[in-house]
């Protein structure tokens, strides 16, 4: 669904992203993980067309991504720190999306909207709001127009114990066999239940790229936290 | 691109700012125009006002909102909709913000008080600037990292167009007076979009003889329609070459 092709990426001097060739398919569920300011976020970026790539080439659903747009509708993206026009109340911005993307409203998908009593809140202005609960209204909002290709940020970061089952919940209800999901996350169990595949960037680099399967496999460790590891060092 | 204009224009709205400049400009206009008995006098301090006012106006306007607006433009680029549509369709939301605004606060006490042409050329001639002036504001800010550089050069340029320039030209004059300048003069106040608003309002004043000899040249030149077309051509120029170019970086730009 999305191949990676060499995608090399410079911030003057920084290499942000270093040779990655990435090739992801439908049904699977990329956990993509990896320190602090190893390019997973400006990966992603370079999935949306946020960052333009300084060599290589993003294929969606077998098409470049450079200079097009149209591929986005097909995108559900759920970004790291919840940034948000601050004037804007939380059912103006839904509606505007909504609006922009030509969705009917009985077509969309209501449940995380529900399930985060997001109605609620609907009057309020996005800068009112808490890191929390902007990030439920981000959630909600990603998966409110079944994507097929769903990429999450850190989604778990700065919600509540409960918010987090909720999310959980959401992502194992969702039928993944007709698409690609990417959730980037420190929290490796939380990535545990989900992932099929396993891509590990350091530095720019793909240091891992196995499904859970083969890395269970390698390392004969079944925790994923482990498993990474033992690949990283081996002893 | 008429829906993403709305919500600029909505976003603009919500902001207040524009709502007090319209204020202040109904405030400016009225008070003159009621203090002054003669309309010529009141018109001429209100360009004078104007002039120096509209531009900075503008262009801290627009550059400000440019980084306001940043996360909304985020959260539109996550969506299927093309980024030229979306700078310019800010620049498009922008403009009329401004020219409304202005054309509200200029035109009512002029209505008010029985407005002759001079006064509604000035308004009109004002938007434009206006427009003009947002154009290079959102040049600068797109060429620019962050917001408080990009704030900074807007205010260099600003200074550029109303100050720096008229002392380059003027010591240019002074230093090669003995030489026929006076064609070369109107080619370059064809360069600065300020300049070019300020002449063309000035004549339409018939205060030109103020300005001695180039001004009988201006007065020749801009009264006639070759001269009038070549001030709207110009204006528009100024206007429709910084939104290119800014649509053209804008469309590589990392974000």
């Amino acid at each position: 669904m999305i191949q990676i092709q060499t995608l090399h990426k410079k911030y003057g001097n920084v290499r942000a992203l270093d040779s990655v060739d990435l090739t992801w398919n439908q049904g699977d569920v990329i956990a993509l993980i990896g320190p602090n300011g190893s390019g997973k976020t400006t990966l992603i970026k370079c999935i949306l067309g946020l960052v333009f790539p300084s060599a290589g080439d993003i294929h969606f659903m077998g098409r470049s991504i450079l200079n097009s747009y149209e591929y986005r509708k097909d995108i559900g993206y759920m970004s790291q720190i919840s940034r948000f026009p601050d004037q804007l109340r939380v059912g103006e911005m839904l509606d505007i999306l909504t609006d922009v993307r030509n969705v009917k409203d009985s077509d969309r998908d209501m449940e995380l909207y529900e399930e985060f009593k997001i109605e609620q809140i609907r009057d309020k202005t996005m800068k009112s709001l808490s890191g929390g609960t902007r990030q439920k209204v981000n959630s909600a909002l990603a998966f409110m127009f079944s994507p097929k290709v769903l990429i999450m940020d850190e989604p778990t970061a700065g919600l509540d114990p409960v918010a987090v089952e909720i999310l959980k919940g959401k992502i194992h209800r969702t039928d993944k066999s007709v698409r690609l999901m990417i959730i980037t996350s420190h929290i490796l169990c939380d990535l545990e239940d989900f992932a099929t595949r396993i891509n590990y960037l350091q530095d720019g680099k793909v240091r891992i790229d196995y499904s859970f399967a083969e890395l269970r496999e390698k390392s004969g460790e079944s925790r994923l936290s482990k498993a990474i590891a033992h690949i990283l060092n081996p002893s | 691109m008429i829906k993403i204009i709305k919500y600029f224009l909505i976003d603009i709205i919500k902001n207040k700012v524009i709502l007090g400049l319209t204020l202040f400009f109904l405030v400016t206009s009225f008070s003159l125009l009621y203090l002054d008995e003669n309309q010529t006098k009141a018109v001429l301090s209100l360009m004078n006002i104007v002039i120096i006012v509209v531009p900075l106006i503008s262009m801290i306007f627009a550059g400000n909102y440019y980084f306001n607006a940043y996360e909304f433009k985020e959260v539109l680029l996550s969506l299927p909709v093309a980024r030229t549509r979306i700078i310019l369709s800010e620049m498009i939301a922008v403009s009329i913000s401004l020219a409304l605004s202005l054309g509200l606060g200029l035109g009512i006490p002029a209505l008010i008080f029985g407005a002759g042409s001079t006064i509604l050329y000035l308004i009109l001639i004002t938007m434009v600037l206006s427009v003009a002036c947002a154009a290079i504001a959102l040049l600068v800010v797109i060429l620019s990292r962050e917001k408080s550089r990009g704030l900074g050069l807007v205010l260099l340029a600003w200074f550029y167009f109303s100050l720096l320039y008229d002392v380059i030209i003027m010591t240019l004059l002074m230093n090669f007076s003995d030489y026929p300048l006076e064609k070369f003069v109107v080619f370059l106040a064809a360069l600065n979009p300020i300049d070019l608003c300020r002449i063309s309002m000035m004549l339409k004043l018939d205060i030109s003889a103020l300005m001695g000899y180039t001004g009988a040249l201006y007065k020749e030149f801009f009264s006639s329609l070759i001269g009038s077309a070549f001030t709207l051509g110009t204006m528009l120029l100024w206007i429709l070459i910084p939104t290119l170019i800014s649509i053209r970086i804008y469309r590589k730009k990392d974000l």
